[in-house]
Order: structure tokens, then C-alpha cells, then sequence
């Protein structure tokens, strides 16, 4: 068969804005060229008539036209040989359609760059700014003809690796070859343990058990005891999480809470038909090397905990909250992407994941902190809904298990136990396997198919593949009962994958079921009905084993009680030691002092951000992330409305500030909680219906001072839980977050995530940021304090309360919650929100940063002890007692963001 | 009376636009592609055909490609006979992006217009006011509308020639009044020649609660939302 090659571009008449975008690209990357063209190129193997093809499919016939010989410097990029292309299944179909089956697509693209610089240069900045190296290649000249896909071995036999009379050094040399990420004394236990079966483990056993057993799927150092040495005073905790998040929620005990802390997101009741979950996921690791990739895998990797949750929930809305090195970075570690083009690619990421799956994205937060330059961090969350009566789900002994979804290939081994390591400057070489290649197109399918197998009752319990991949899935699935898994029947993306890499492989876009025999034929012919492929790949069983086979190879056989209660716990040794921390100064010179602060990354405007998601699909938005006037002021908290017909509210907020987990984590975390629920409170969620979410995202724990701060910042939640009466639904941890150097280790702040999903009765209550109506006045409710440590006191919940009740009666025209910049920077976004001024006439500290107060616009007191601190005025001014600013001066800093990007 | 919305894979919209539909006394029935293109003849037992937003087959090559191929050969000889007999058939966001690329819109030859990356090259969520020109068979002349657009390709390009003959023939069916995308002409929708087949970028489904306006905090909720209308007028105009 014969290699046909379709280039295309666009007509010299018209603008191509892919090559302009390119031009930009480059220019970050030090390259300045005069034009980019991009020549799109795609091989086809096996048409009947390449050049009809062209026609029909490839070239649009009003824009386009088959590539000429370009100007400049041609640099083509393409994929690596064994990289999925999404498109080529899509471009696959439509050739069918058009009756020219053809047998394989490539697809590459050319830029022809014309720029002074020599042909090394553009080369370089191309790897810099629009190739990746972790998953393409890229040369001078035209893309290369593809190669034929490797040959399928024959057979791949089963590997063991002997154990026997290991010393722990040869030990931990073996985790670390084959990346299991287990310490001493887990090998040690894992070789005993073979040692009385008499046997040596098989690799398959290993990765599953290091799969297992790793800090990603166990939390092991969350969960495991820590002796905890505080000013001196020294203890054992058993649990720290059992005994900080997990017990406030059993303390607080509400009847709303359906199913917290043991399904892959929290479960609460929403109204009489339906209930809510939400789950928030950390996916900094490969985001580090791949932003694009780590960051739409993340993404997709959480809308599929929650299509696993319970029988299957359906998304209704994204989060995501970043944390990233400065952008005005100068200088770069080797090893390490630019922030500015980190930010790119991860909101490139979440965007088209979002996007494409058709949930909304909206809220987040973004942070900047050198130390997150070689260790960004990505959090994604989704919100779901449930129809009642749906949370619980079992695997039974007889259940066939099916696979559905993706296929498998070798994208993203050894993701669980990378995630558990430490980043180093060679981590894009050693783990570039463990970047994931997300194809939303192909999870929507399954979540369009899932819904309706759900609603015919087809399965009986159904799980995602996420870390691990079957691995997990079946495992976890089959912890009650047992299972044997028949590997051979896995759809694979291409020939010549070890069953082992099978077995762990953690390609995206896969979902696990349990489906009783008689309901087998039924679910496998509803997914081939919308080309969603599934097949029967094991089965449940009561053997309490694992037992995993490829044809005749038996690769896995574990009792389920070692693999799952057989890790053996390691006491951990954490100290925390209390600092005073004075109060800062107040600024020499206020006004400068407030538009550094509006053009600070962490509060400067995320537009550039909001606006490349679709924060309106599903047609249930009621309070966008972006309010007032012309729709470009920040918002507190988003109100989604998931059901037709109803005015019932979902409500999304999230509290984060690392640089109080420099002072205190205990106060990082109470402050995290109190925003969270501020944020909410604000636009009219009812104070008595809030859950919240944890994710640690932390240094090496292995230092006892790192795990100290955990110790205290748990704690925090866990009070913070109590004080505000609102319980823990779910929560995750991500340890490990260092970038080592030549010149040492980078460790990223403690970073404490906290999210809320509130509800609101009526969303035609709900209020926003913006100042509606000039001579209204502004008043300030909650204590100001000038204090070292911003700290949440035990009036905070009265504050809530008071908030909540002046919206729910209809006496606010608008609320600001309190954050970054205190009332100078709350009210300023106020009059930004509302394109007026604002006059303030008070004594009170305008940058302080206590927590638990709201900036109220309203004709009378709001009550709840508030006073009055100034008002709304028509003139574009923002006057504060001994300085003003133009609201032109602010809305230049605030939108920074418009000129520099 | 029945509407058909068209699903396939990677659509996104079809929930809350059949729920449009029957906001306004429509019967909505949602359709996997491979449904339609086994039996094409059920579109006849419809009276309204929709293809809604989203990002069929991922917008793989170039947006709406792969679902026009898919759907040019047999479904749009029946979508033709839907409209001679007096039905309507309504492309949003993604669905007008198909309908251009099956040449079904504006209708003149094979494929006359395109839509294309954004000027800005960004996918772009925001509300934008529209005004009706031609003769679209249930817009007004001179009405106005206030609908979201989503999306990173809406940017409408053809050749001159074109574009004047669609003004000149009444086809341009809705403008931006702040082009937002680069489109020529500051197109947002276009009408065939009979004025029953109708595409726009922006989302009228997205505007039918009073809640779903970016400013209803300020001013007030509305008792008859701009989508709302907009659906009530589509309907009227094949009962």
C-alpha cells in the first residue's frame, strides 16, 4: 500500500491566524520572525484516490488550498512514533463515509518561519515554544513519510524478579529500576511475603502491588503514624487524617452527607430527586513536563471520578486552580519550562478538555510563588449529579467485567508511583511514558453511553481507570470479592505491549463495569451503537484472590488481604516549632501600594483565562465567574442551576493562600476554609448546606519539618470544619512536590486547596461583586485586625450567618468578600464590577487581610454588627481616606494581564 | 410536532437544546447519527431538524468537517425534502459550522462560505448583541438579540463576490454589533435562499431563563428572555 501526502494551507488572500499565534509563540521564545506560515500535512495510507480525498475532506475550498513551496525555514513537528492522534480515528470515519476506507492517518504540521536567525535557532525556539519533546519530533524540512507500526512479539514471557536474600540496599536499587516507588521496608515485607509462598513474585505481582501500595492510591503518609513533636511536646498520632478531616465530618454528623470519604468523590443530597458530588484531583506532576497534556489529563482524569461515582454522575461543572512560578521569571533551572509557557499549556489543557466535554469550567484561582517554578501545580475539579438511591454500588461474584472506552496502550505507565517521586532535571527523559495523551471526544462518547447504561440499570458497580489503570480499577473493584482478568481480550492501540504494560497502563478515557451476565449482550450492544468499544475482560469471583492471565500466563496471583491490608506502616517523624510573626508596616505610600497589588498575579484579572472556557454550556449559569457591567468584574463564587425547570442552585467557591502556610499552616488552613464559605456566602448559599473539600499539595514528607506543617495544617481543617459546622466530603493529598537541582532541592509552599459546593434555594436570590447604584452606601461587616498571622476567630460563623441572612432577605445590591488587599482591593473591584467609583470615609486598616468579612452594598445597615465604611459614588474615582486613584489608573493594573499576554 | 436534534460524538448541546424545544410545546427527540444515517427517511417525521453545538468528532480537521462528510451523501437530500415541505432546520455553534460544510447553507454551490479560527486565534466565551437583516422565515427585520458566543472558530469568510450576493438575496440573517471574532461583514448567521434553514454562531438555548443574562443582578430578571423568543418564533413558523 501506498503513502499519500495531503498539505494544506491557507489561501495567500486571507489572514491565518495559526501562523500569527505561531509568530507569538516564537517571539516568547526569543525568535523574531517576520511571518509564519503553518502548512497542516497529512499521510494517508492505503485511499483509492488521494487527491478526491484531499478535496472532500482535507481542504476547505473557500480558505484553503494544497501547500506551495514556502518562505523561509521550514521546521516540521509530528508525533512520536506510538503516540495516539485523536484525529486520526475521526479522519478514518469520514473517509469511510466518502467510500475510500483508508488503513492509517498521520498527521504533522510544517512552519515555514522567515526570520534573520540561522536554521539551528528556529529549530531551537520551535522545540522551545510550539513542539514537545516528551511526545514529538521535529526536524528542518518536510515531515518524514511515516514508519510501518512495529511487529507484534510473539510472545512476551512471564518475568520474575527473585527477591530472595536481597539486602535493603540491593532492595531499594530494584524499586528504583523498575519505578515502584517502595521503600525498605515495604520491599522487605513484599520479599517475606514471597518468601512464604515459596516463591519469587512476577513483575506483574511487583507493579501491582507497588500500584497499590503507593502514596497516590494509599496516602500512606497521611495515613500512617507520625510521631509529632510540637513546641517540644511530643505525641503519636495513629491516623492524621482519620483524626483531623475524616472526624470532623463524623462529628458533625449531617443527614445531607450521603457518601463521604470512600467513593472517588463526596456525595451530598441536593433536592428530592437528585443528589450532588464533587471531587477535586491534583495533577502536577506531568504538568510539569507536558502542561498541555498533564493538564488535559487532569481534567479528564476527574470528570471520570465523577462518571465513577456512585452508578454514575453527570458532570455539571469544572474547577481549576493553579499555582506556578513568577512570569517574570528570568532565569530557568535546567529541566524546567517557563511559567509564562506552563500557564499557556495548562490552560490549553483544561480548556479543550473542559470544552470539548461540554461541562462548564467556573471557578478557580491562580497563585504565583517562585517556588513552584520547576513544580507547578494543577488542580481540577468537577461537580456532578446524581439521580437519589444511586450512591451504592458492589461487584458480585459472577459479574463479568468490562472494559469500556479507550484503548490501551503504553501511554502513562507508572503514573501512580510517578506521582509519588520527587521531580528531578531528568524527569521529562525517565518518565516521559507517564504523560497521558487525553482524547475528550472519546470520554464523552463514554459518558453519553454510561448515562444510559446507568438508567436501564446494566451494571452493578462501575469504577474509573485512573492511576494504575486495570490494575486499580479491577482491584479496588474486586477487594470484596475477587477476580480473574483475561488480558488478551483488551482492545490495544497497537501490537506489541507486554501483558504487564496492559495491566498498568494508564491510557485515558476508561471505564471499568461489573455487569451481571444476563445484562452482558445488552450493554455491549448499546455501546457499539454510538462506537464506543467494550468487551469482557475478566470476571468477578469469590475467591478473594487477584488473579490476572494472558492466555495461558498466569502474571498476577495475590490474596486480596495482602495486597490491600498488607502494607506495612512506617512512623513518620514530624516537628512544627510556633514563630511570631509581627505585623506588617503599613505601605509608605498607599496608592502605589494598591495598584501593585491589583496588578499582582494573584489578584490581577484571570479574563484572559475565563474567556477560553465555556463557562455557559448546559444552559444552567446564573452567576458567571465574571459579573457587572460589562461582564469583566471578578466574581466571588459561581451559582449553577442543573436542573430544567428548577431554581434550585448549585454554588462553587475555593479558598487558597500558600504564603500563610510560610507563617502558620494551622491558620493557612482556617483562613482557606473561611474564604471557601465566604466566597460562597457571598452570593447567597445557605451556611448550613456547605461541604468542603480538601487537597494537600506538599514538600517531601520524608522531612520531618515539611510533615510538621501538614500535621498543623490538618488540624486547621478539622477545627475549621467544627467552627463552621461544615463537613469534609472528599479530599486527596499530593506529596512529594520538590524540583531537585544541581544547587538543591526546590520545595513548593504548602499549598492547602479548600473548595466549596454550597447550595441556594432560590438562585433569583443570589447577588453579585459589582456596585450597582451610585449614593447607595458601603458597609463592612466583620472585625479588621492588625495582626501578624491573619486569624480565623470564633466570630467568623456569626459573620457568615449574618451575610447569609441580609442576601436571603433581599437587602444587598451587592457583596465583596474580603481577600487579598483587604478593603482597598475589594472595594476597587467593586467600582471595576459596576464601571463607577467608590468613597470610603473610615479608620479601619485598608490592606489589612483578616478573614471572615464582606464589603456590603446596601441603603440600610445589613446588620450582623457591619458599619459604615463609605459609598458608591458616580464619578470613575476610588477615594480612600488620604489617596485616590482613577478608576482608569486601577483598571490599567488590574488588566495587566491584556497587554503582557 | 417534532423536532429531531442531531447527536454524534463530541456534541455537547443537545440537552439543552431539545429542552428549547419544548419549552415551547415542541416534542424534542434526541437522535444518535448513526441512527439518522441507517434510516435518513425518519427525518420526514419531523418537523424541525437541529444540530446543535458542541464539537463533533472533536472538530478533527477542521470544525463540522467530519459530520458534513458524514451526513452530505444521504441525510442532506432529506433535510432538502424537510424544508420544501415546510419544515425548519436550525445549525447552532458546531451546527452551523456543519451546516456551511455541507453546503446545505447558504445553499449556492458545493460550499460558499467557511468558518474559521477566531482573529484572535483563542476560544472565546461572551455575550454579544445581535441584529437581524434578511429574510430569515422567523426573525424580524430590525429585532434585536443578546446570546453567548463559545467557541474558537465563528469566524465567517468568503470571497467578496459572495458575501454581496448574500446581502444582496436577504440571506445574512444575524450581525454582531461587536464583532467579536474577525467574521467579514460582521456576520454571525446566515440563512439559505428559502429563509427556513438557519445557522448562527451564538446560542440561543443559552438564554432561555431570565437568570442566564451576564447582568440580571443589575437589571432585573426579564419575563420573556431573548432565547425564549427566539424558540417561540421558530416554532410558530412551522405549526
Amino acid at each position: 500500500m501506498k503513502w499519500f501526502r495531503i498539505a494544506v494551507q491557507v489561501r495567500p488572500a486571507y489572514a491565518d491566524p495559526v501562523g500569527v499565534a505561531a509568530q507569538a509563540d516564537l517571539r516568547l521564545a526569543g525568535l523574531s520572525a517576520e511571518r509564519v506560515r503553518v502548512e497542516r500535512v497529512y499521510w494517508v495510507l492505503g485511499s483509492q484516490d488521494g487527491d478526491r480525498l484531499a478535496k472532500a475532506l482535507f481542504i476547505d475550498p473557500v480558505l484553503e488550498e494544497p501547500a506551495q513551496q514556502g518562505r523561509g525555514t521550514a521546521v516540521s513537528v509530528w508525533k512520536k512514533a506510538g503516540v495516539m492522534d485523536p484525529t486520526e480515528a475521526s479522519i478514518r470515519r469520514a473517509a469511510r463515509a466518502l467510500g475510500d476506507p483508508i488503513t492509517r492517518v498521520v498527521t504533522a504540521k510544517t512552519y515555514w518561519i522567515e526570520s534573520a536567525a540561522d536554521e539551528a535557532t528556529v529549530l531551537a525556539a520551535v522545540g522551545d515554544s510550539l513542539a514537545n519533546e516528551v511526545i514529538e519530533e521535529m526536524g528542518i524540512g518536510p515531515a518524514p513519510q511515516p514508519q510501518p507500526l512495529p511487529k507484534a512479539r510473539a510472545h512476551h514471557p512471564v518475568v520474575t524478579i527473585p527477591l530472595t536474600g536481597l539486602s535493603d540496599d540491593e532492595l531499594v536499587a530494584l524499586s528504583r529500576k523498575h519505578i515502584l516507588a517502595l521503600d525498605v521496608v515495604e520491599m522487605r515485607e513484599v520479599r517475606d511475603h514471597f518468601a512464604k509462598l515459596e516463591r519469587e513474585p512476577r513483575l506483574g505481582e511487583l507493579e501491582t502491588i507497588a500500584q497499590t501500595w503507593s502514596e497516590h492510591c494509599k496516602h500512606k503518609t497521611l495515613t500512617g503514624p507520625i510521631d509529632y513533636t510540637e513546641d517540644g511536646q511530643s505525641e503519636r498520632i495513629g491516623n492524621l487524617l482519620k483524626e483531623t478531616v475524616f472526624a470532623s465530618t463524623v462529628k458533625l454528623d449531617k443527614d445531607w452527607c450521603v457518601s463521604v470519604f470512600k467513593d472517588n468523590a463526596g456525595i451530598v443530597r441536593f433536592d428530592d430527586e437528585n443528589d450532588i458530588c464533587f471531587k477535586v484531583e491534583t495533577h502536577n506532576h506531568p504538568s510539569a513536563i507536558e502542561p498541555y497534556g498533564g493538564a488535559g489529563t487532569g481534567t479528564g482524569g476527574v470528570i471520570r471520578d465523577i462518571l465513577g461515582t456512585g452508578l454514575g454522575a453527570k458532570p455539571i461543572a469544572n474547577t481549576d486552580v493553579f499555582c506556578f512560578g513568577e512570569l517574570d521569571t528570568k532565569e530557568l533551572p535546567k529541566g524546567v519550562l517557563h511559567p509564562l509557557r506552563v500557564m499557556k499549556g495548562v490552560v490549553a489543557g483544561v480548556r479543550d478538555y473542559g470544552n470539548r466535554m461540554g461541562i462548564p469550567t467556573v471557578n478557580g484561582a491562580v497563585c504565583f510563588d517562585k517556588r513552584y517554578l520547576g513544580n507547578p501545580i494543577v488542580y481540577c475539579g468537577t461537580v456532578g449529579i446524581l439521580p437519589r438511591g444511586m450512591a451504592e454500588k458492589a461487584a458480585r461474584p459472577g459479574d463479568k467485567i468490562v472494559a469500556c472506552g479507550g484503548r490501551t496502550g503504553r501511554d502513562g505507565i507508572h503514573g501512580a508511583t510517578f506521582s509519588s517521586e520527587t521531580l528531578h532535571d531528568e524527569s521529562d527523559v525517565v518518565s516521559g511514558g507517564a504523560v497521558q495523551i487525553g482524547n475528550p471526544i472519546e470520554e464523552k462518547r463514554v459518558l453519553d453511553v454510561l448515562l444510559q447504561a446507568r438508567d436501564r440499570g446494566l451494571y452493578t458497580a462501575i469504577t474509573d481507570c485512573g492511576a494504575g489503570g486495570f490494575s486499580s480499577a479491577v482491584g479496588e473493584m474486586a477487594e470484596e470479592t475477587g477476580a480473574e482478568v483475561w488480558l488478551e481480550n483488551a482492545p490495544l492501540k497497537y501490537a506489541g505491549l507486554d501483558p504487564v504494560e496492559v495491566w498498568i497502563s494508564e491510557a485515558q478515557e476508561r471505564m471499568v463495569f461489573s455487569v451481571p451476565p444476563e445484562h452482558e449482550a445488552e450493554l455491549l450492544a448499546l455501546c457499539a451503537s454510538e462506537d464506543v468499544e467494550a468487551c469482557v475482560i475478566g470476571e468477578f469471583n469469590d475467591s478473594g484472590r487477584l488473579v490476572v492471565k494472558h492466555e495461558d500466563d498466569v502474571l498476577v496471583d495475590l490474596t486480596m488481604a495482602f495486597l490491600h491490608d498488607g502494607l506495612p506502616l512506617t512512623p513518620r517523624v514530624a516537628t512544627w516549632t510556633t514563630v511570631d510573626h509581627p505585623a506588617a508596616p503599613a505601605p509608605a505610600d498607599p496608592r502605589r501600594h494598591l495598584l501593585d497589588l491589583l496588578s499582582h498575579g494573584n489578584v490581577c484579572s484571570k479574563e484572559w483565562i475565563v474567556r477560553q472556557y465555556d463557562h455557559e454550556v448546559q444552559a444552567g449559569s446564573v452567576i458567571k465567574p465574571l459579573v457587572g457591567v460589562d461582564g469583566r468584574g471578578p466574581g466571588n463564587a459561581a451559582v449553577v442551576a442543573p436542573v430544567f425547570g428548577s431554581r434550585r442552585g448549585v454554588v462553587i467557591g475555593c479558598g487558597i493562600n500558600p504564603m500563610l502556610g510560610d507563617l502558620d499552616p494551622y491558620q493557612m488552613a482556617m483562613n482557606a476554609v473561611d474564604e471557601a464559605i465566604r466566597n460562597v456566602v457571598s452570593v447567597g448559599a445557605n451556611p448550613d448546606r456547605i461541604a468542603i473539600l480538601d487537597n494537600f499539595s506538599w514538600g517531601d514528607c520524608k522531612n520531618p519539618e515539611t510533615l510538621g506543617a501538614i500535621v498543623r495544617a490538618a488540624r486547621g481543617c478539622h477545627d475549621a470544619a467544627l467552627l463552621f459546622g461544615a463537613p469534609f466530603i472528599s479530599g486527596k493529598d499530593s506529596l512529594n512536590n520538590e524540583f531537585r537541582t544541581e544547587k538543591g532541592s526546590i520545595r513548593i509552599p504548602h499549598t492547602l486547596l479548600i473548595s466549596a459546593m454550597g447550595q441556594v434555594d432560590d438562585i433569583t436570590r443570589c447577588v453579585t461583586s459589582d456596585a450597582k447604584r451610585p449614593g447607595t452606601k458601603l458597609w463592612l461587616l466583620g472585625e479588621t485586625r492588625t495582626e501578624g498571622v491573619p486569624t480565623v476567630k470564633s466570630d467568623a460563623p456569626a459573620n457568615m450567618r449574618a451575610m447569609a441572612q441580609a442576601i436571603a432577605a433581599g437587602q444587598v445590591r451587592a457583596v465583596h468578600d474580603l481577600a487579598e488587599g483587604g478593603l482597598a482591593v475589594a472595594a476597587t473591584e467593586m467600582a471595576i464590577g459596576g464601571a463607577c467609583g467608590v468613597a470610603l470615609d473610615t479608620d479601619v486598616d485598608l490592606f489589612a487581610e483578616t478573614p471572615s468579612r464582606f464589603l456590603i452594598e446596601a441603603d440600610q445597615n445589613p446588620g450582623g454588627g457591619a458599619v459604615l465604611v463609605g459609598e458608591v459614588i458616580g464619578e470613575p474615582i476610588l477615594r480612600f481616606p488620604g489617596f485616590e486613584v482613577s478608576l482608569e489608573d486601577a483598571k490599567r493594573a488590574f488588566f495587566c494581564w491584556e497587554t503582557m499576554l | 410536532m417534532k423536532a429531531l436534534i442531531l447527536r454524534a460524538a463530541g456534541t455537547n448541546c443537545d440537552l439543552e437544546t431539545a429542552h428549547a424545544f419544548e419549552r415551547v410545546g415542541m416534542t424534542a427527540e434526541r437522535r444518535h447519527v448513526n441512527e439518522l444515517l441507517a434510516e435518513p427517511t425518519m427525518l420526514q417525521s419531523y418537523r424541525v431538524l437541529a444540530i446543535p453545538g458542541g464539537f463533533s468528532y472533536g472538530d478533527d480537521v477542521a470544525a463540522g468537517r467530519v459530520l458534513a462528510t458524514e451526513l452530505r451523501e444521504r441525510v442532506v437530500p432529506q433535510a432538502r425534502k424537510l424544508v420544501e415541505d415546510g419544515g425548519l432546520i436550525l445549525g447552532i455553534c458546531n451546527g452551523f459550522q456543519v451546516l456551511v460544510k455541507t453546503g446545505l447553507l447558504p445553499g449556492l454551490t458545493e460550499q460558499d462560505v467557511t468558518l474559521t479560527h477566531n482573529a484572535s486565534h483563542r476560544y472565546i466565551d461572551k455575550w454579544v448583541e445581535l441584529e437581524v437583516d434578511g429574510k430569515c422565515a422567523f426573525l424580524t427585520k430590525g429585532e434585536s438579540f443578546y446570546f453567548p458566543i463559545a467557541h474558537a472558530e465563528g469566524k465567517l469568510v468568503a470571497d467578496e463576490a459572495t458575501l454581496d450576493r448574500l446581502e444582496r438575496d436577504g440571506m445574512v440573517a444575524l450581525r454582531y454589533r461587536d464583532n467579536p471574532n474577525g467574521s467579514l461583514r460582521s456576520i454571525a448567521g446566515l440563512t439559505d435562499a428559502t429563509g427556513r434553514i438557519l445557522g448562527l454562531m451564538p446560542h440561543p438555548e443559552r438564554h432561555m431563563e431570565p437568570w442566564h443574562h451576564p447582568t440580571w443582578t443589575r437589571d432585573g430578571l426579564s419575563d420573556l428572555p431573548d432565547g425564549l423568543r427566539f424558540f417561540q418564533q421558530a416554532v410558530a413558523a412551522v405549526s
